[in-house]
């Protein structure tokens, strides 16, 4: 390693595209998700007979966008950037690299307009019909041979903690993918799954759970343990914790997915299974939470003038926050109060939103500076970095306490019911109940959702500012 | 060997893996290799990025 004295000039042109495209996918997809709370807080108003725009179509079109559009060109990004400075090489494959920029997209374009037309197969997270999953399995073994390359012809001697786990997610998802997606064409746009019964319910949230544990979680902690380090200008905590955080990691959440499914038809032993094995899975969550967060000890004053830090640390304590209230969640008895509830909802934001919106957001913000020629971190403005902190934090917070509230009192007003046995409440009381609650969801999404146009804005501003004239070149662009 | 003993094993199994990665992880002998692979995402830092503590320029651009 001291040997290396000077890098390669690196492939940004692929990180640049992912970067900015992140940006604006991030923009479309909490727009229809800003749409679609709206539709549930003020249905009168959104009431549209148009079906395209209608909630059950629009829904898997705003989570297929956040999850596979905003958070898959971020760590298509931040994993391109990341393997190429820790291996200290360019990219194998670039023309593979860019195949898998052009590719990614037309599966979003083809998602957007599929799934409002109404095709799916109708499993959660997997929706997209049998040609797009064709072309996501060609796109992401395309991705694994352009990573794995680059670690292969590495000139560090090690591969850095950040590359096992992206590698974990890149392997993974592939595995996910390919065997929740076996289905039979019928037709162009439709496709009847190989599995049945309680078997098929299995497999969806085995990679149902893992595309959070490998696609939302791996991934992410790939990103962390490469932009807090460098954005704290201090080595990870643990090297050693590390090393232990990802083999635990990956090796408990596979077997979670099962506590998606209590009280269903499923065996009772594979819920308990999956509700122990969510347990247990605490440990390394927290393991690694607190490996990032402390990786700040010593440089705490930090905090206070970077906003950058404050999107990674905050993101972090969003992570340590709904993996807490995760397998808390799994336990039978708990889920049999907040299964079908509002809370999974908000569950779900408080990881998407805090932990995997927020640390991308701050990785974004090192490194966009950097693929327009600047110091990482260099933004257009610092100000309005702050200002986007919180309102990203604000709108997070609002989403999900609303979430907390709805569900818990849908949760005990489903159950309710009185002497003779019959139920307290009708359905549609809960759900009158939960206007306020949906309200407020509506409004911290839009807060969050102001938050990215800030982005875009600082992101535009810093892309077309003149480059400073100390750096001007030596960063150079491929 | 029914299905219980199975279950058993491989909670016993899944169990030395974790020491064992645990052990390997703190043991002394991988203490350099580790120490050496935290500094890399500093190791290509050039003027352009922001500079980091001394020791690690020591480290890593010698």
């Amino acid at each position: 390693m001291s040997t290396i004295t000077e890098h390669p000039t690196y492939n940004y042109d692929i990180v640049r595209k992912f970067a900015i495209m992140t940006v604006v996918w991030g923009i479309v997809g909490m727009s229809v998700g800003v749409t679609i709370a709206s539709q549930l807080a003020w249905p009168n108003v959104m009431y549209t007979d148009f079906e395209w725009l209608t909630y059950g179509r629009l829904r898997p079109l705003h989570t297929n966008a956040v999850i596979f559009a905003f958070g898959g060109c971020a760590l298509f990004a931040t994993s391109y950037y990341i393997v190429q400075r820790t291996c200290q090489t360019t990219l194998f494959a670039p023309g593979l690299a860019k195949f898998t920029f052009w590719g990614w997209q037309l599966v979003i374009i083809l998602a957007a307009i599929s799934l409002p037309m109404g095709f799916t197969s109708s499993k959660e997270y997997a929706e997209l019909e049998w040609p797009i999953d064709l072309l996501i399995a060609v796109v992401w073994v395309s991705y694994a041979v352009v990573f794995f390359g680059t670690i292969v012809k590495r000139k560090a001697k090690h591969i850095y903690v950040a590359n096992w786990f992206l590698g974990g997610f890149i392997l993974t998802v592939a595995v996910l993918h390919i065997v929740n997606s076996m289905a039979i064409p019928v037709s162009l746009t439709k496709s009847y799954s190989v599995y049945s019964g309680a078997a098929d319910a299995m497999i969806q949230w085995w990679y149902g759970h893992n595309a959070v544990g490998f696609f939302l979680t791996a991934g992410f902690l790939g990103m962390m343990y490469y932009f807090v380090p460098k954005q704290a200008e201090r080595p990870v905590y643990s090297y050693r914790l590390s090393i232990v955080h990802f083999w635990a990691l990956i090796c408990t959440y596979i077997w979670a997915g099962p506590h998606h499914l209590h009280y269903t038809a499923l065996p009772n032993w594979t819920q308990s299974l999956g509700m122990i094995m969510s347990l247990i899975l605490l440990a390394p969550s927290w393991g690694g939470m607190i490996n990032g967060i402390m990786t700040l000890s010593g440089a705490w004053e930090k905090l206070r003038t970077d906003p950058i830090l404050k999107f990674l640390v905050v993101s972090l304590s969003f992570y340590g926050m709904s993996t807490f209230e995760g397998p808390m969640m799994a336990i039978k008895t708990v889920n049999a109060l907040s299964h079908y509830t509002d809370w999974t909802v908000g569950h779900v934001h408080s990881g998407a939103l805090g932990w995997v919106a927020m640390v991308s957001i701050g990785s974004l913000y090192h490194l966009i500076p950097v693929m327009f020629g600047r110091k990482s971190g260099d933004m257009f403005s610092t100000g309005l970095v702050n200002v986007h902190f919180w309102l990203a934090t604000i709108g997070t917070v609002l989403y999900i306490a609303a979430m907390w509230v709805n569900g818990i009192m849908q949760g005990l007003m489903w159950r309710a019911f009185n002497d003779d046995g019959t139920l307290t409440y009708s359905f549609v009381e809960s759900v009158e109940a939960s206007y306020p609650g949906h309200m407020i969801r509506a409004i911290g999404g839009m807060i969050f959702l102001s938050g990215m146009l800030i982005m875009a804005f600082n992101v535009y501003k810093t892309a077309k500012a003149p480059r400073p004239a100390t750096t001007a070149g030596t960063e150079a662009v491929a | 060997m029914d299905a219980t003993d199975l279950r058993g094993i491989t909670t016993l199994l899944v169990m030395i893996a974790f020491l064992g990665v645990c052990y390997w992880a703190y043991s002394s002998k991988q203490k350099k290799r580790f120490d050496e692979a935290a500094q890399l995402p500093f190791a290509d830092d050039d003027k352009n990025d922001i500079n980091n503590d001394s020791d690690q320029e020591k480290s890593n651009h010698e």
